[in-house]
């Protein structure tokens, strides 16, 4: 296929996948909207109260721990949807079989995994921008960087729109693309700094803290926020890159391979 | 009606495919399939059919063997052999939340199909099949014979030069299958080469020139389709009986079987002639009413060919 073919064969999937996540809005954009007004009423208003001052910006002023989580909560709903999407469209192509529409197309492989990490991307971008819309209620939201902001947002969305097309190519029931979330998405997510500073934790916790990568995007995504991170930010974008290659050539190689799809 | 093209539309040399669980689908497949042809691919259940034509589909990974779609090989150039096929599958795997101009305008876009030329094919072969006044409802709440149609239109949208219908006939009213042999032969007549599977022979034996029987992964009979009803040699008729009959006459030639009382089946080759048994019949003073074939001349010859091959191997079922 040709250049433009390709694009037309991408922007079908891209279109398909955001008519998808607007026809089912009850179930794509309103649940994060719900839970992340609950966290910001729970945890940041009635909790954060309490807590008081959590760090400092680079001018010394202190932050709030509402201003604090917001950036972590919008980042965990920018992956866990980005993910979501991913699984539960491929999962459910493969499921009712119309993935064999792609497959018997002459698309390549890349535009066909293109097309849906751009529909999870979108479908993040969607959720992330009501989530923010809805901390305005709660808290001032600044925007320190807004580069950062941007390319820590689209790195994130990628690498878990990525892990999640991993789990929907070795997926074989619904069980299989709820079990990864529940298990080691959310907890990671928990254990990420959403909700608290890791340089407050004890040893060995802080250190082992380091070796969760969803620890790098919400301490990035902070820092174009809020301009405080308790990562180093090169480190973070060279681990964020670093996934998004590694993970695009493994999904490249398992649609090539037609793992799970071709028999 | 365009000229044939010298290269075969679809060329198949000793493919081969066994499935991870040791079940060995095709043992070396080879076939070849006129540009322009109406090509029938007829095989018991489990034969291999469905996966030959997923490996042709690309659907299937092959084990060994080589497949080209108008000379261009599947294995290095998927992408560009791809391009010529259309595929109606034997299961609907459409979105069923979508609709179905919605279906056959994404399929067009996925061959590369800018989208306002798609949006003119969806209207062109839903009117043409029948299906423009559910074109905007969600394909769900259509009709087992709706769908089927539906398959074909979208297989439509990349105006294929190869068309591969796997059973698209299944579980569809006569009526409507008519209607769906007249569009397929309308694509046939303008120059698509059509491959047919079917389990209605009599489908089969109007429609294709050419004609391969596989069973067990094999290739019983690959030949035309006139040369292969010329080597039925007996026919079967089945007479209906003006009054009951209690003993049959003696005929040379031809074995006569009673059915019921007023009904007896008649084997008898095709070079004989039906009058001495019609003069046999009057004599005894048994009223012949109606008379018909026992089953259509490619359902005996498949039946016969298939039961030829019944043997001890190859007993497991093929994908």
């Amino acid at each position: 296929m040709n250049a433009s073919a390709n694009l037309i064969a991408l922007g079908t999937i891209t279109r398909r996948e955001v008519v998808r996540i607007l026809r089912i809005w009850s179930q794509t954009l309103l649940p994060p909207a719900i839970t992340m007004t609950l966290y910001f009423v729970i945890f940041g208003r009635l909790i954060g109260s309490r807590v008081g001052q959590i760090a400092t910006d680079q001018n010394g002023v202190g932050i709030s721990y509402i201003e604090y989580i917001a950036p972590g909560l919008v980042m965990m709903s920018v992956v866990q949807n980005a993910y979501g999407n991913i699984t539960s469209s491929f999962f459910g192509a493969k499921f009712q079989r119309f993935v064999e529409e792609m497959l018997v197309s002459p698309m390549p492989s890349w535009t066909i995994l293109a097309g849906y990490v751009s529909g999870a991307v979108l479908r993040g971008l969607m959720v992330g921008v009501i989530v923010l819309l809805i901390s305005m209620f709660f808290t001032k939201i600044h925007l320190y960087h807004p580069i950062v902001t941007l390319t820590t947002f689209v790195l994130a969305a990628v690498i878990f729109a990525l892990l999640g097309f991993v789990n929907a190519i070795y997926a074989k029931k619904f069980d299989d693309i709820a079990i990864i979330p529940t298990f080691i998405l959310t907890p990671l997510t928990y254990l990420g700094g959403v909700f608290y500073n890791v340089a407050q934790l004890p040893s060995p916790w802080r250190e082992l803290s380091h070796l969760n990568p969803i620890l790098y995007m919400v301490n990035a995504f902070r820092y174009g926020l809020l301009g405080v991170s308790d990562v180093d930010l090169t480190w973070a974008y060279v681990i964020m890159f670093a996934f998004v290659f590694g993970l695009g050539a493994l999904c490249l190689n398992l649609l090539h391979r037609g793992v799970g799809l071709r028999s | 009606m365009s000229s044939p093209s010298p290269i075969p539309a679809l060329d198949v040399v000793d493919l081969r495919k066994t499935y991870p669980n040791g079940v060995e689908a095709l043992k070396g497949i080879s076939l070849s399939v006129q540009a322009g042809d109406f090509y029938a691919l007829l095989g018991p259940n489990g034969a291999g059919k469905s996966t030959l034509i997923g490996v042709v589909s690309s659907l299937v990974n092959a084990t060994s063997g080589d497949v080209r779609v108008f000379g261009i090989p599947i294995r290095t150039q998927r992408s560009d052999a791809m391009r010529m096929i259309g595929l109606v599958p034997q299961e609907f795997n459409f979105n069923l939340f979508e609709q179905p101009f919605q279906i056959c305008v994404n399929q067009a876009g996925f061959y590369g199909v800018a989208r306002h030329i798609a949006a003119e094919r969806a209207e062109k072969y839903l009117k043409q099949l029948g299906l423009w006044d559910k074109a905007f409802q969600i394909a769900r709440t259509l009709s087992g014979g709706m769908k089927r149609r539906l398959l074909i239109a979208r297989a439509m949208m990349n105006e294929p030069r190869l068309l591969i219908l796997d059973e698209p006939t299944a579980g569809v009213d006569i009526e409507i299958r008519r209607s769906m042999w007249k569009f397929i032969e309308s694509i046939n007549a303008a120059g698509t080469t059509v491959i047919l599977t079917t389990h209605y022979l009599e489908e089969a034996e109007q429609l294709c020139r050419n004609i391969t029987i596989i069973d067990k992964g094999r290739i019983l009979e690959n030949t035309a389709m006139k040369t292969l009803l010329g080597k039925l040699d007996v026919e079967t008729f089945v007479l209906d009986l003006g009054e009951a009959c209690v003993e049959l006459p003696v005929v040379a030639g031809v074995q006569l079987r009673r059915v019921d009382e007023r009904t007896i089946e008649v084997e008898m080759s095709r070079s004989h002639d039906l009058n001495s048994l019609f003069a046999a019949l009057s004599a005894r003073g048994i009223t012949v009413t109606s008379m018909r074939n026992k089953a259509n001349r490619l359902e005996e010859l498949f039946v016969r060919l298939v039961e030829g091959n019944a043997g001890p191997a190859g007993g497991r079922e093929a994908a």
